[in-house]
């Protein structure tokens, strides 16, 4: 009986801090928002943030943006062969990392390091009382700490993800061109001629949101650290386990409402 | 009217009553440290003071004022008129020492940067530090680190500063130096301290006055002489360090009855 009810307890206890950490989020989400317009604007903040997070994260999205347009080209080409149609391996190719590998894989690079970084960095700073010397020194520490990140993470992200997209394709040209012989020029054709402005902007309004999630949960995951050095450990975990599942979800939900009112 | 007032203040932290109806006075230019074991709220009060929390019940006034009732500008100027020593400096690791220290002049007042610089040069002179401007907090030996949380907490020149445990994890003769500035911080601005610690020897030497917190409440207040000849068993026992007597009485029990 008493494992029976501690066994109802556990699960009570973990739908209410499911529920309250959406209620963190997004207490968390509107706050920012509000305290954007207000000054002083931090500029010399958001730039370092944007620098930090976007030009620092450059060389390793690129690498993996064009080990992804290497893979995609490599496995499309073991079903095209077969069906003597390589030349669409540079539609697909490009349709499918603008539209969707692109970003998803942009994000989730950037929540794996910038993201996780976030969390350690200003968890570190909840543990060692630096985020309460900010208020005491009449700084709003959403203001201060969150608001900056923010807005670089939901302005880099997109950047990035252009680069990645055009990075993913070159992958897939140097394979289509070197490896399945496909003439240059053609490979470009099939390439532009099969992308529509639709392919790109669907793909970069999602990492606008998938930036805004990252940014959102690192942070309220620092924020609220409890417990030292462990406490640290643990929350930087939990960003980055959390974000990857909201960018997934939101990436099925705005693909859906792509499909169903743009198509 | 005194400086800084509690008055009946509760606070539940995590189903424990770390304050119970606790109340505290501190006049105006009075040094007053609160004593007590760790664990037992004394950092606790000291954020209600600031308003880092919120009481479950009760008033906090300073200057009058009811902390809670504050918005926006008014708290904003609160926190000026309020300088806070963390337990471990709080300094921010990815600011230099003379940013750390002009912080507050840099972010929230419209003053010129040579005019910063200088305010920030005549705060660290005053805790004794010279030409450390361009230094990382991480380079800075403890006792420094809590030397600049002090500069960064007077750069401002605020009428209150509020110390959390000033001497711990120093070495004494450092822990003295920061007595001794505490002392001078005293006089020379002429403000109104709380020192919140578990060092008897800081206690006696900076208080005007000492204050012991014992279960959520002041359980005797007195000069430091009053203090040091207390007739109060749970006093006695605390200012002597002895391993027994009331304050552990209870937790003994507790232990033996574990081991049973």
């Amino acid at each position: 009986m008493t494992i029976r009810k501690g066994f109802y307890v556990s699960i009570g206890n973990k739908i209410l801090n499911f529920f309250s950490f959406f209620a963190g989020l997004a207490r968390l989400g509107v706050q920012t928002l509000l305290l954007i317009p207000v000054r002083p604007y931090g500029a010399r903040r958001v730039f370092e943030q944007a620098s930090k997070i976007g030009i620092d994260s450059f060389p390793i999205v690129s690498l993996v943006s064009f080990f992804i347009g290497v893979i995609l080209a490599l496995q499309t080409a073991y079903i095209m062969q077969k069906m003597s149609s390589e030349i669409y391996i540079a539609s697909i190719v490009a349709v499918s990392l603008t539209r969707e590998l692109g970003p998803v894989i942009t994000a989730l690079i950037v929540a794996g390091r910038s993201g996780a970084g976030i969390t350690a960095e200003l968890g570190t700073m909840a543990v060692t009382e630096q985020v309460d010397a900010l208020q005491t020194l009449g700084s709003h520490p959403v203001k201060y700490l969150v608001v900056p990140r923010f807005l670089s993470l939901t302005v880099m992200l997109p950047v990035l993800t252009v680069f990645a997209n055009a990075i993913g394709i070159f992958g897939g040209y140097l394979i289509g061109v070197y490896r399945l012989s496909i003439r240059s020029s053609l490979y470009m054709n099939m390439t532009f001629q099969t992308l529509v402005y639709k392919d790109l902007y669907t793909g970069l309004i999602k990492t606008v949101f998938f930036g805004m999630i990252i940014a959102i949960v690192a942070c309220f995951e620092g924020l609220t650290v409890k417990g030292g050095a462990e406490g640290v450990g643990k929350a930087t975990t939990r960003s980055v386990v959390n974000t990857f599942i909201l960018i997934i979800a939101a990436d099925c939900f705005f693909t859906a409402l792509f499909y169903f009112f743009l198509e | 009217m005194p400086m800084i007032e509690l008055m009946d203040v509760s606070k539940n932290l995590g189903g424990k009553q770390v304050l119970d109806h606790m109340s505290l006075t501190v006049e105006e230019g009075e040094t007053k440290v609160i004593i007590g074991r760790s664990g037992v709220g004394k950092s606790v009060t000291l954020k209600h003071i600031v308003r880092l929390m919120e009481p479950d019940g009760g008033q906090v006034r300073v200057q009058g004022r009811d902390v809670l009732a504050l918005k926006g500008k008014d708290l904003s100027e609160l926190h000026r008129q309020i300088g806070m020593v963390f337990q471990g400096g709080a300094l921010f690791d990815s600011l230099t020492v003379g940013e750390n220290v002009g912080f507050v002049l840099r972010e929230q007042m419209s003053m010129k940067t040579v005019d910063i610089e200088q305010r920030v040069k005549e705060s660290l002179a005053l805790v004794g530090l010279y030409n450390v401007e361009e230094v990382m907090p991480a380079d800075l030996s403890g006792g420094m680190r809590k030397r600049v949380a002090l500069a960064r907490a007077i750069c401002t020149r605020p009428k209150i500063i509020l110390y959390d445990e000033p001497t711990t994890g120093v070495d004494p003769i450092t822990a003295d130096a920061i007595n001794l500035l505490i002392d001078e911080l005293h006089d020379k601005l002429k403000v109104t301290s709380i020192v919140v610690t578990h060092d008897m020897r800081s206690a006696y030497k900076v208080a005007d006055r000492i204050a012991m917190l014992y279960q959520g409440k002041i359980i005797a207040e007195g000069t430091p002489d009053e203090m040091r000849y207390a007739h109060n068993p749970y006093v006695h026992q605390f200012i002597t360090g002895a391993a027994h007597g009331p304050i552990t009485e209870g937790q003994s029990s507790i232990v033996k009855n574990s081991i049973d």
